[in-house]
This record gives structure tokens, C-alpha cells and sequence, in this order.
């Protein structure tokens, strides 16, 4: 049955398309990403919680949907905007349809958009407030719940993607981490584990009386939605931690780790979303692919009056994307080394991180 | 870091004539690099045998040599221009070959290999280096075993178990390879395959067939950056060459997991092998276990990497060129965007869909089936937002009289077996309502694939059902669109005319707007215009108001419709910025330099169809368009274009029509009092009989309307006749036969003339080395004529002249002429073609004067005297085209000329006197000529008496003569007689197996081919043993052997021959 769906976006256009996944209505930020694979990952990506995602790629759903490439334990996305999907998916892993799996999560698909057209449209008047109706609904209530939607700046999201109470997920070991929970991502823990060392998942609010009781040796602010701003709490936490053990930041963990040190940040106009970023390193001019999703970025310029330097940029705009302290073990990326989806070409982060961990370790002994 | 400062001239080596497995592409890289490189300001030297081409224009590179792709040869170029580099990862495995070959030679001493190091090509191309190197890596590829004889090959299969694909080591496209499943089949395929060899080592892959085939465009530069530039997906399983295959782009059933496994890996490789530039990477990728095998390296740009480029409009020649100077990828801008850096991985937001063209057509005797040997001469690419759009643009763009998926019978057999006809036949299977999941299991296509199919089917039976009412529904319509049906193909369907589909679109104000292909998937704002069309919103695209000139292009590669008309084409897309008009292009096949998108101001990657074409002029508004140039495609379309209103530039609709239409070009003949054969026009079998009776037999007979000769036959008696009809009417409904005296033992002159209305200049007489009755396109040709009194020249040139004149040609005409020598010296006109033939630019190239883009200017309304033109009779040197053939890659096919074009490319041979520059072109066809040795002869009774002073020229030149017992006798000198094949062993085929055979002059003796001579042929074709299949060729070979003898072969360049 193919259902009528409705977009709405803040600057009064109606889209009409087909309905998949959810029989409902959600409002959220609308953006794009490039990436031509990883839909499973990207919408259980809880860095997109607030935020609803349109895939540039036209063709989605090719492969099926396998739970094993799950970023998080369910959707995160509010609604996923294409242009065709695919309802026959061909994939060994496959274990349900793309429509079948947002409609597990509420969540509500409207494909048979110019997903090029809409792009355009956010590239020029950059990212905005919309709506995705997978029901019967008029274009006036439509409109009206679009109004009502809060702006993403000035959502607390973090709070509804963190974990509630600390989580182990892999015992003590020679050396731990707590990984400070803003929306992280299955694949960031999972690199950890691989490191051999021990994880624990803590709350976003965790103070840094509580990290410290827990004995770890260092910290990892996680990736996450959201403006960065909104959580202050996080920014004390690291000031206090700050010279007592290495901290890394990814995403939005770059973002706080900034403020923490006096940095400014901005949103950006409809932010890097993709798999195809380029990020050149400083110091060896070599360039990574990264993996990308992010709406606010550190003032470059703010940076000159802060104990940080940036070693990375990215070459499509120059903005920041790998900040260090000059001299504590700090440091951290605005990109995804952890991957999923995207390329993997800046896994060595994990190792460097873990290095960080063991050599200061040495040292303080 | 910037580039290497000790680099300063850079020679480029290009990759010969065009021919299976090596097309256009590499003349778009060539042509990429010499411009990549001259923007970085280094001085640039290329060698190319291919006259055919944009690379071996003088504008393109500061120094042009047409000479021979030997190594022998290029080394006196690099000794004669003191050039610090060579760069030959833009000329296909020829390139590669030739660089191996300098090194071996010592010719590379203090000479840098740009792009892949001499050791990496070694470490990819020998199947054990590439193995040990793969294991070092510790990537997967298929148990392989190189073996140099049958019995090391049966122990290796003993190892890795049947089924196996065998193949020999270095050659060409697969050439020679196989699947083996049992002994018998096995033990046949290595005896073949270890003749073939180049290196006599022949491959025991252990079998992936059935595993999805997913290639990566892999970038790296000197800092160790490395990007995808795509990846794609072989719709068509492991087992088909992916020349063969249909690939779409990017990959459609890939995971992001198995996305990243794949493109680690190949990061992985090109790290490994040090190469600074573009490689393509072949995968097996098991549809279940999603466990993956290496297949290929190919450390070189590719025919891949020119549909990737064309794909995403991320330039891979020109950016590999670029570092392989020693600049880094993030030096580099993305031509596209102009803002953002070249390191980079294009996003996509369209699908792209290839499809191969095959020659199937021109060979009758082959079945067609596809597998891991490529057969196809080219391709077309179609852009769309879905699957469906995509493929069923690339159908239509593939000018195979077929507008759509169409219902074709078809066995199980055949879905088991792919042929050329596949994808039709699927398509019928499905409307027959075969499961998709037995489908897949059958064919080896994913079930993603098949399914797009039934989409497709579901969609026609919804439009069936519906009926006619259907055009009105607006949303209805456009989503119809959307799946990318054509008018016609929904006039198909709803049994009306294309133009009342057309119409009911209009109404209701539905058509096409054209998205762009940017590199970014719109993240950035891109420059470059490259659009395709497709239907997902109304347009919105903002048109200049400039004047501005279309050009229409000539669509895949064929045989009959090759590189020449692509050549062109971008001339007149240059010649329109010279005057600073703007230009549209319209094409379709990603492996050319007219679809490369800074040819033209905007580039729409389109299929060649009425509708397709005129939605494009409807929303330019151009003030002309071309079709002179893009070969039977264009002036096909020419009428419906002229009856749409658009304005066609140069030479009249009515005039193109005038010489197609016989009894209206009789009239004008008559009129100008320039001879023709007789003939007669035939709608059936007995008007052809009629006409064939009253002017006598041999008769030419041909279909009206069609290029390249083809289904063009010289027909003997009735019965031939007969056979011929039935043919003939599968190949043109519309047009009449036509019915000609075959005009035997004559002289063929093919002219190339350019007129302004006014006056005429010919550009060129070419003299034909084979006589009349083999196709022009298939015979060698030499500028000036050699045998030609000048009484009979004057004649030509003034018939030209008249002809040019009377027709109103405005722009090119070529026309050829027969002189039937027997019994005094008359001139016949052929036929005349008021368009650019195959032939402008190796004729541009002989006289140093580019025509075509005179020819454009003149559309334009420039006079032939506002340009400096020398007479062709003038020049100093003497240029030989040779054409060359597929009939190794066609299994089955027999290499006898005849009046249906065979041949897939040319090469031009260029020097002082027609010996060596026929010597040159020959080796320059790998028709490596002997200087000692046995000759073998064997020729048709019809031949006998000419073959007396061949023989005798042959025994002055020192060689050894053998031939058959009829042959020799008719020789009179002395002479060995061998046994014919029939006649039992020891016979001529054991003297060839056994390497006694330097050369071969064999003519056939009649029609069927199944005989001793086919046999003989066959084996000199799959033996490289140098051969000629006519007298006419004999007499030029010994010419050429005894000029070659003389001396060695010296280098020229065409800068200074223009001198």
C-alpha cells in the first residue's frame, strides 16, 4: 500500500511523497549526509537524535537492515527523508526491510523526494526546522507542530541519549577508561575493547569526583547531538579532570573539551555530514577520509587565546578538526575515527589514545 | 609539497589503434595528461600509432610522433627528445608492455617512470610475483598456478580442482582465456592459451564464478593520501569480463561493512605498491560468506577509470598526471568545484548504469556468449536517479534500433549462458512470470538487479492496464518518467505514435530537467557544467542567452561508428570556442574526449534519441546544431530535428537526404555527367532478382541508410541472393535494397572534400591498397595515390568539386570512386556521404591541416579562403592507414575481408616513401613483417596468374617460398609444396604450429568458410603470424619489406613533417 506522507519545513514548503516505516508524525532539525552506505549505522547514530536525516544517495535500503550494524540500541534519527526505497533488499545480513525497521522504532520514512532539490535548499538557507507526517494531516497542523518545535541549539539532547547509571562493558583490565556517555557510538566502546582495556560507560552528569573515585585511567568524552553549550556540566568536569589524567575527546566531545579550555564555537550553516571529508594533518601534510556528522565547529580564531593548537583542518573549509592542549595529554577530533559508517582510516586515534593512557601511566609511577 | 623540479619533458606513450579491450578511454587519458602536464608547465612528447585521436593532434602535446608502439621505436624518441620521464600509465597494457620492454632493453637508463614503478607493473602483470606479493599482504586472491606446459597445468588443477579459469599471461582484455570444468575442455583451452601467451605462461585461477565482481578506483599520492574515486558493481557475476559485464556505480548491495573492508583492502594495495596515481582494483565478493578474493590489479588508468571519471566527474588521468609529477592530492584542485581540493571521495547522488556494445552484428558465425574473454567494442553510460531511469536510458542510448527492454525468446539455456541478449531475455522471463529467486540462481545476477527489472515490468503492465488515460494523470505520468520510459517505448506499450505521447506530455507541461553532475552530491556549489536529464522536478535550470552551437555525438564505439566521429565531434566543440561560440554537447559514451566535460561549455551525458536530444535543444534554444560529425547517430537524427524547427547547420537536411535517396542522387549524377555502376532498387527477393538478372552478376547489395557496410554483400548467383534477402529485411524494414553491378578488379580513391557553397577544396585522395569490394573501412589507404594517372586525378577532383556544389554541401563531404582498370582506365562514382567520415582525421593528420574544424568554422559562415590551405598532392611524405581487426577476440570469426566492416581501429604509418610508412603501419597493426623466413602461399584460382611476379619478389628478397601444389604451379619459380590441411600430415598447419612460417598470403576461395583456407587463417590470427588476405596487400607487403630492408626506421615527428 503506499501511503501519502508530507514534509514540511520551516520556510513553508509542503513536499508530498510516499510513506514508509512509521504511521506517524516527527519534527526535528532536517540535514543532509553524502554517504552513499551506512544507513543502519547512521540512524542509530544517537548524534542525530533532534535531528531528522535526508540521505543525498537516491537509492536506500539496498541491503537490509542486520541489527549488527546498530550504532546504538534503536533509531536515533526522528525521520529519514530519500528518494526511493527499497523494499526487496539483497543482503545475507539482512534480517528486515528499512521500512520495517523504522517502523520498529516509530519512526517515520517519506520517500519519492528531490532529496537534490531539498539539499540545494538547505546548502543555500542552511539547515532548518521540518516535519516528516506519515498520517492523514493537514497542511495547517502540519505547519503549526513545525512552530512548536524547538530549535536544535536550544534542546538539551544529550540528557535523552546518555546512559542512565555507569555501565561496565568490559572489566577491569591493566589499564581503564570511562568513556563519558553524550550519545556514544557501539563502534567507539568496541574500539576500546579491542584496545584490551577496561570501558565503562558513565552519564553525561558524572562528576569528576565520581571518575576519579572510579579509579580509571583516562577519559573519553563521547561523540553526541546537540549544541555543546547545553551542557555545561560536562565542561567542569573535564576542567577538574584536566590535570589529573589524558582525555580524548571525539565530535561533540571535541566541542566541550574547546569550551572547557576557553575556545568558542559556532553552528555552522548545514555542517559536514558524509563520508568523504577530507582532514589534512599538520605536521605530516598527510590526508585522511574521515567520517563526518556534525553542525557546530571551534572557532579557529578563538583558538589563539586558549592553551590549545590546532593539528588538523579540514581542506574543504579550514575548520578545525583535531585540537590538542599544549601541554596536557588532551586532545581530540571533530571527525569519526571509530568509522560506521564511513572509512576507517583514522583508527590509530584509539591507539594513540591508549598510548597516551599507558605512557602517563608510566611516568606518574 | 610541490612537484619535482628535476622533471621538465615528459614523454607520454599512448596505446595504438583502437581495438577490444583497449578503446577511447585511453585517448581521453592521453589527451588529459599531456594537459594536465602542460598546465604545470612541463614540455610534453607523445607517441601514439592512433591518427585517430585528440592526443595525436599537434595542439595537444609539444611534440607528436605517429610511429609504431614498439619498444625499439619509442626509445628513439626518448634518445631523440632527451626527455627526463616517461609516463605510461595512460596508455593501457601497451603502455605498461613497452615500459617493461624499455627497461629490459637498458633504454631507461637516468629516464624516471612516472606513475608505477617498473617493478610494481612486474609485481601485477606475472601471475607468481603477483601471488608471493598478495601472500605478503596477506590478501586473498584465487589459488593460482602460472605453468609454462600442459603437464605442469594438469598438476595444478590437480591442486585447486575444477572448475577453472584459465587464462595467458600478458595479453590483452583475457585474450585467449577460458573456463575449463572437465579435462577435455581444460586440456583445449591451455594448448590455446599457451600459444597466445606473450611470455608462454598460461593461468590456472581456481574458480570464483558466481561471486559478485565490485571494482575500486584507488588514488594515492607520494604523502601516502589515498582516496576512492568510486567503486562499482558488475551487475553481471564473476565469469564475465567486466568489459562484458553491466556495471552500475556506486555499488548497490554493498553494506557500509563490506564497503570498507573492500576499500581497506585497496588502500592496503596501492600503499603496498608504491604507485603514485590512479589503480584499479578488482574484487570477488562471495554473495553469501561475504568473503572476498584480490582478482586484478591494474596499476594504470583504465577503462574503468575513465567511466569512474566520467561516473563522478572526478578527472583520474588528469589528477594522476598531476602527481605523478610529485604533487600531493590536496595540491590539486577539484576541477568541479574549483574551491575544494582534489583529495576528496566523490559523493553521488544519481545512479550510473554502463552497458556494453557488441559486434555481434558483423559476425554472424558467433554465438554471442559472453564470458571471461571481452568481446564488446564499446559502451554507453546512462545517468540517472534510479536504477530503472538509468538502465533504461542506457538501452536506448546503445543505438542498437531497441528502445526498451523487449520480449525476446529465449531457453533456460540462454539465461545460464549469457549472450549479448541477456538482459532481454531476463526481462522476458520475468514478464513470463519467472520467480526472481530462481532467476537469480540460474543467471548468478543478484536478486537487487532482477528485481529492478520487474519493476520495470510491473510499471508496463500498470500502463497497459490502464491505458491511453494515463498520459493525462500529470503525477501519474511523471512517475512513469521517473522509471525512464521513452515516448516511444509508452507509445509501444499503449499502441499510439511516439509523437502523440509526445504531444500529451507537452500538454501537460511535462519534461525533463537536468541535474549536475558535480562530485559532491550538492554539498559544495560546482562550475563545471555537466548535466544529465531526469524527471524528479520541474526544470529550473537557468540557460545563457549567448549564442550558442550544439553538437550531437556519436554514441558508443562500433565497428563502423569508431573514434573518428568522437574526434570530430570535439573538434568542432573546439573550433566553436575558438569563435568563441558556446557548445553544447549531447553523448552518451564515457570513454571518449567529447565527454569530457572542459570540451564544451555544457556537456549533457544524454542518450542520442529524438526525445532525449530535442528536450535538450527545447530548453538550450541553440541558434544551430551539428549532426556532420557524430556518424550515422546525428544525421539520423537530422530530419526529426529539421522538422522540430532546430536549425542544422552546414550542408542541408534535404541534401543528406538527396544522396541516401538512389533515384534522386541517379538524377543528379546524370545531371553532372559522373558515372555509377548500374544498380536497382529491391523491396523484395524477386525485384532484387530482377535488377541483380538485367545488370549482371556479381552484384553489391546493401540495405539504404546503413554505416560501415553493414549486411553489405557481393553476391555470385540467385541462391546467394536469396539467402541475402532474408538477412536483409531483419535489418532495415524501412529501407529498400539496394542492388549494385560489383565493380571487379578495381582501384577504390576515397576523397575527403570541404565546401563552403562556394568553392571546394579536397582535402584528400586516398588510394586503397585492397581492391574494390572490401569495405573502405577495412582496406589500408595511402596518401598521396601511387598508381593513380593523373588524368583519372583531375577527373576525381573535378567530380568532387561539381558534386559538392550540386548537393549545396556546407562543411565535409566524403565520397568514394572506383576505377576499373579493365580495359582502359574508367572512373566510377560509389557513393557520397555529405559528412565527416572516418577517414578526417587521418587525412588531417597526412596533409597537417584539421579539417573538421575548418569544416566547422565554414558552418559557421567562414569561407574556405580565409584559411591557409596546402594541397594534399604536396606534401613530402607518404601516410599509409591500416585498419585492425577483432577476429582474435571473436571466437569462430574468419579473417576474410569483404564489403562488410570488420575492422575496430586504425593505425597511420608515416615516411618518407610508401615502403617504410607502409612497413610502419603494418607494425604498427602488430603486423610485425619478416625479413627472412618461409612465405607460405596459397591463393584462389582467380588469383593464380597475378601471383607470378609475387612470388618472384619474394625469392629476390631472399625468402624461402612454400604453397600448395595448385599455387605453385600457377608461381613458376621455384618453389616447396606442402599439403593442405584436408590433405594429411605433415601439412601446412604443422609447418605454422611449428614456427616455420614467417608470413602468409592467403585469398579466399569462396564464400563458406569452413575450409582449408579458414582453417590456415584462423591459426595465422591466433598464432600472430603476420598474413594478408588479398593480392593488392601482398604486392604493398613486399614493397614494404624491401624499403624496411634497406635500413632502420627512423622517428619524425608530425611537428616537424608539418615543418
Amino acid at each position: 500500500m503506499i501511503r501519502t506522507a508530507k514534509l514540511a519545513l520551516e520556510d513553508g514548503t509542503i513536499l508530498e511523497g510516499e510513506g514508509f516505516g512509521a504511521e506517524t508524525v516527527k519534527a526535528g532539525e532536517i540535514v543532509f549526509s553524502t554517504s552513499m552506505t551506512g544507513y543502519v549505522a547512521a540512524l542509530t547514530d544517537p548524534s542525530f537524535k533532534g535531528q531528522i536525516l535526508m540521505s543525498t544517495y537516491p537509492l536506500e535500503g539496498n541491503y537490509g537492515v542486520s541489527p549488527e550494524w546498530y550504532q546504538s540500541e534503536g533509531i536515533k534519527a526522528e525521520a529519514y527523508v530519500v528518494r526511493q526505497v527499497c523494499h526487496e533488499p539483497c543482503h545475507p545480513k539482512s534480517e528486515k526491510t528499512l521500512s520495517e525497521f523504522l517502523e520498529e522504532h516509530d519512526v517515520p520514512g517519506i520517500s519519492g523526494i528531490d532529496t537534490r532539490s531539498l539539499t540545494l535548499k538547505i546548502r543555500e538557507l542552511g539547515s532548518m526546522k521540518a516535519v516528516v507526517a506519515n498520517v492523514d494531516i493537514s497542511d495547517e497542523e502540519l505547519l503549526k507542530i513545525l512552530e512548536e518545535q524547538p530549535r536544535l541549539e536550544d534542546m538539551n539532547l544529550v540528557e535523552k541519549v546518555t546512559v542512565k547509571e555507569p555501565k561496565v562493558l568490559q572489566d577491569r583490565k591493566e589499564y581503564n577508561v570511562a568513556v563519558l556517555d553524550c550519545g556514544v557510538k557501539k563502534n567507539i566502546t568496541d574500539h576500546l575493547i579491542a584496545q584490551d582495556v577496561g570501558v565503562t560507560l558513565v552519564p553525561a552528569t558524572t562528576s569528576a569526583q565520581e571518575i576519579l573515585d572510579m579509579d580509571v585511567d583516562g577519559v573519553l568524552v563521547s561523540s553526541g547531538p546537540g549544541n555543546p553549550e547545553n551542557v555545561e556540566k560536562i565542561q567542569d568536569t573535564i576542567k577538574e579532570l584536566a590535570q589529573k589524567m589524558p582525555i580524548a575527546g571525539i565530535c561533540l566531545g571535541q566541542q566541550i573539551i574547546s569550551l572547557a579550555f576557553g575556545a568558542k564555537i559556532f553552528k555552522m550553516k548545514f555542517g559536514h555530514r558524509g563520508s568523504n571529508q577530507p582532514v589534512q594533518d599538520l605536521k605530516t601534510g598527510r590526508v585522511y577520509m574521515t567520517s563526518q556528522n556534525h553542525s557546530f565547529s571551534i572557532d579557529e580564531e578563538s583558538i589563539a587565546d586558549t592553551d590549545l593548537e590546532i593539528t588538523q583542518i579540514n581542506l574543504n573549509d579550514g575548520t578545525p578538526e583535531a585540537i590538542k592542549h599544549k601541554t596536557l595529554p588532551i586532545s581530540c577530533i571533530q571527525y569519526h575515527p571509530e568509522a560506521g559508517p564511513g572509512p576507517h582510516d583514522s583508527k590509530v586515534f584509539f591507539d594513540t589514545f591508549v598510548n597516551t593512557i599507558k605512557e602517563y601511566k608510566g611516568n606518574k609511577n | 609539497m610541490p612537484k619535482d623540479e628535476n622533471i621538465k619533458k615528459v614523454l607520454i606513450i599512448g596505446s595504438g589503434p583502437i581495438q577490444i579491450g583497449q578503446a577511447a578511454e585511453f585517448d581521453y587519458s592521453g589527451s588529459q595528461a599531456c594537459k594536465s602536464l602542460r598546465e604545470e608547465n612541463i614540455e610534453t612528447v607523445l607517441v601514439n600509432s592512433n591518427p585517430a585521436t585528440i592526443q595525436t593532434d599537434i595542439e595537444t602535446a609539444d611534440k607528436v610522433y605517429v610511429e609504431p608502439l614498439t619498444a625499439e621505436i619509442v626509445a628513439k624518441i626518448i634518445e631523440k627528445e632527451q626527455v627526463d620521464a616517461i609516463l605510461p600509465t595512460m596508455g593501457g597494457q601497451t603502455g605498461l608492455n613497452i615500459a617493461v620492454d624499455l627497461d629490459k632493453m637498458g633504454a631507461l637508463d637516468g629516464i624516471k617512470v612516472l606513475g608505477s614503478p617498473i617493478q610494481t607493473i612486474k609485481d601485477v602483470e606475472d601471475r607468481d610475483l603477483f601471488a608471493e606479493f598478495m601472500d605478503r599482504l596477506d590478501e586473498p586472491i584465487p589459488k593460482c598456478h602460472a605453468v609454462n606446459s600442459l603437464e605442469e597445468a594438469f598438476e595444478a588443477v590437480e591442486d585447486i580442482g575444477f572448475p577453472v579459469i584459465v587464462r595467458p599471461g600478458f595479453t590483452l582484455g583475457g585474450t585467449g582465456g577460458g573456463i575449463a570444468n572437465n579435462k577435455k575442455e581444460f586440456e583445449e583451452i591451455v594448448i590455446h592459451g599457451l600459444d597466445m601467451s606473450f611470455n608462454d605462461q598460461v593461468l590456472i585461477d581456481e574458480s570464483v564464478l558466481g561471486w559478485q565482481e565490485i571494482e575500486y578506483e584507488v588514488m594515492r599520492d607520494k604523502n601516502d593520501s589515498c582516496i576512492i574515486v568510486c567503486n562499482m558493481e558488475n551487475v553481471d557475476a564473476m565469469g564475465i569480463h567486466t568489459g562484458e559485464s553491466i556495471v552500475v556505480a556506486p555499488t548497490q548491495t554493498l553494506s557500509d561493512e563490506d564497503n570498507q573492508k573492500l576499500r581497506n583492502a585497496s588502500i592496503k594495495i596501492i600503499k603496498a605498491l608504491g604507485i603514485q596515481g590512479g589503480c584499479n582494483i578488482q574484487f570477488a565478493l562471495h554473495p553469501e560468506t561475504r568473503e572476498y578474493k584480490v582478482i586484478e590489479v591494474n596499476p594504470r588508468v583504465s577503462r574503468s577509470s575513465a567511466l569512474a571519471s566520467k561516473a563522478t566527474g572526478y578527472s583520474i588521468a588528469k589528477v594522476s598526471s598531476k602527481i605523478a609529477l610529485g604533487m600531493t592530492l590536496d595540491e590539486i584542485r577539484n576541477d568541479i568545484t574549483k574551491e575544494t581540493p582534489a583529495s576528496f571521495e566523490p559523493a553521488v547522488d544519481y545512479v550510473i548504469v554502463k552497458f556494453p556494445r557488441w559486434p555481434f552484428d558483423k559476425f554472424k558465425t558467433s554465438s554471442g556468449e559472453l564470458g571471461v574473454q571481452m568481446q564488446s567494442t564499446g559502451e554507453v553510460m546512462a545517468i540517472g536517479r534510479t536504477i530503472e531511469e538509468a538502465l533504461q536510458k542506457a538501452i536506448r542510448s546503445l543505438d542498437i534500433d531497441q528502445e526498451a527492454f523487449e520480449y525476446v525468446d529465449y531457453t533456460d539455456y540462454n539465461l545460464e549462458h549469457a549472450t549479448d541478449q541477456r538482459m532481454f531475455q531476463i526481462y522476458s522471463a520475468i514478464k513470463d512470470g519467472r520467480d526472481i529467486q530462481e532467476l537469480a540462481d540460474i543467471t548468478k545476477i543478484s536478486p537487487f538487479f532482477l528485481n529492478k527489472i520487474k519493476s520495470i515490468v510491473d510499471c508496463e503492465e500498470e500502463i497497459q492496464k490502464q491505458g491511453k488515460d494515463i498520459l493525462k494523470d500529470a503525477k501519474m505520468f511523471r512517475k512513469i518518467k521517473q522509471f525512464g520510459f521513452s515516448d516511444k517505448r509508452l507509445a509501444q506499450l499503449l499502441d499510439l505514435t511516439e509523437d502523440e505521447v509526445s504531444e500529451a506530455r507537452h500538454e501537460i507541461n511535462l519534461a525533463p530537467e537536468y541535474k549536475m553532475v558535480d562530485t559532491c552530491a550538492a554539498e559544495f556549489e560546482a562550475k563545471t557544467p555537466y548535466y544529465y536529464g531526469t524527471y524528479d522536478s520541474p526544470s529550473n535550470m537557468k540557460v545563457s542567452d549567448k549564442k550558442k552551437i550544439a553538437v550531437i555525438g556519436a554514441g558508443p564505439i562500433r565497428i563502423g561508428q569508431g573514434i573518428e566521429f568522437d574526434y570530430c565531434c570535439v573538434h568542432a566543440a573546439l573550433a566553436l570556442k575558438d569563435e568563441n561560440v558556446e557548445t553544447i554537447l549531447i553523448n552518451n559514451n564515457p570513454e571518449t574526449v567529447s565527454t569530457d566535460y572542459d570540451i564544451s561549455d555544457r556537456l549533457y551525458f544524454e542518450p542520442l534519441t529524438k526525445e532525449d536530444v530535442l528536450a535538450v535543444l527545447e530548453l538550450e534554444k541553440p541558434d544551430g546544431v551539428i549532426v556532420q560529425f557524430g556518424g550515422q547517430t546525428s544525421i539520423n537524427l537530422a530530419e526529426s530535428l529539421s522538422e522540430a524547427g532546430i536549425k542544422i547547420l552546414g550542408t542541408p537536411f534535404e541534401s543528406i537526404d538527396m544522396v541516401e535517396d538512389r533515384e534522386q542522387f541517379t538524377e543528379v549524377l546524370n545531371e553532372l555527367g559522373i558515372p555509377q555502376a548500374d544498380y536497382g532498387i529491391a523491396n523484395s527477393f524477386d525485384e532484387a532478382r530482377d535488377a541483380a538478372h538485367s545488370i549482371g552478376f556479381p552484384v553489391l547489395v546493401r540495405p539504404s541508410y546503413v554505416l560501415g557496410g553493414r549486411a553489405m554483400e557481393i553476391v555470385y548467383d540467385d541462391t546467394e541472393l536469396e539467402e541475402y534477402m532474408k538477412e536483409a529485411v531483419k535489418v532495415s524494414k524501412e529501407h529498400p535494397i539496394l542492388v549494385d553491378k560489383f565493380l571487379e578488379d578495381s582501384i577504390e580513391l576515397d576523397v575527403d572534400a570541404l565546401c563552403d557553397g562556394e568553392e571546394v577544396y579536397v582535402c584528400g585522395i586516398m588510394e586503397h591498397i585492397e581492391e574494390a569490394g572490401i569495405h573502405s573501412g577495412d582496406s589500408a589507404c595511402v596518401i598521396p595515390p601511387q598508381s593513380v594517372s593523373k588524368e583519372i586525378i583531375n577527373q576525381v577532383e573535378d567530380y568532387t568539386r561539381k558534386l559538392a556544389l550540386r548537393l549545396g554541401v556546407v562543411g565535409l563531404i566524403n565520397i568514394q570512386y572506383a576505377i576499373k582498370v579493365d580495359p582502359e582506365p574508367k572512373l566510377y562514382i560509389i557513393e557520397a556521404n555529405p559528412r565527416a567520415s572516418r577517414t578526417v582525421p587521418f587525412v588531417s593528420k597526412a596533409i597537417g591541416i584539421p579539417i573538421a574544424k575548418i569544416a566547422s568554422k565554414i558552418m559557421l559562415g567562414a569561407k574556405l579562403s580565409d584559411f591557409d590551405l596546402v594541397n594534399y598532392a604536396d606534401i613530402k611524405h607518404v601516410a599509409v592507414k591500416e585498419s585492425v581487426f577483432p577476429f582474435l577476440k571473436i571466437p569462430d570469426s574468419d579473417s576474410v575481408l569483404g564489403p562488410e566492416m570488420k575492422s575496430t581501429g586504425e593505425t597511420m604509418g608515416i615516411d618518407k616513401n610508401f615502403g617504410l610508412a607502409y612497413y610502419k603501419s603494418q607494425l604498427s597493426a602488430s603486423n610485425n613483417l619478416p625479413t627472412e623466413g618461409k612465405i607460405f602461399i596459397s591463393v584462389r584460382d582467380l588469383d593464380k596468374p597475378k601471383i607470378a611476379p609475387i612470388a618472384k619478389k619474394a625469392k629476390e628478397l631472399g625468402f624461402d617460398l612454400i604453397a600448395t601444389k595448385g599455387t605453385a604451379e600457377a608461381a613458376d619459380v621455384d618453389i616447396e609444396i606442402i599439403r593442405k590441411v584436408s590433405q594429411g600430415s605433415p601439412n601446412i598447419r604443422d609447418a605454422m604450429l611449428n614456427g616455420e612460417v614467417a608470413f602468409l598470403i592467403n585469398t579466399p576461395s569462396g564464400k563458406q568458410s569452413a575450409d582449408d583456407g579458414y582453417i590456415i587463417r584462423r591459426l595465422a590470427v591466433e598464432l600472430g603470424i603476420p598474413y594478408v588476405t588479398t593480392i593488392a596487400a601482398a604486392n604493398a607487403v613486399l614493397k614494404a619489406i624491401e624499403e624496411a630492408s634497406n635500413g632502420e626506421l627512423a622517428v619524425k615527428s608530425l611537428n616537424e613533417y608539418a615543418e
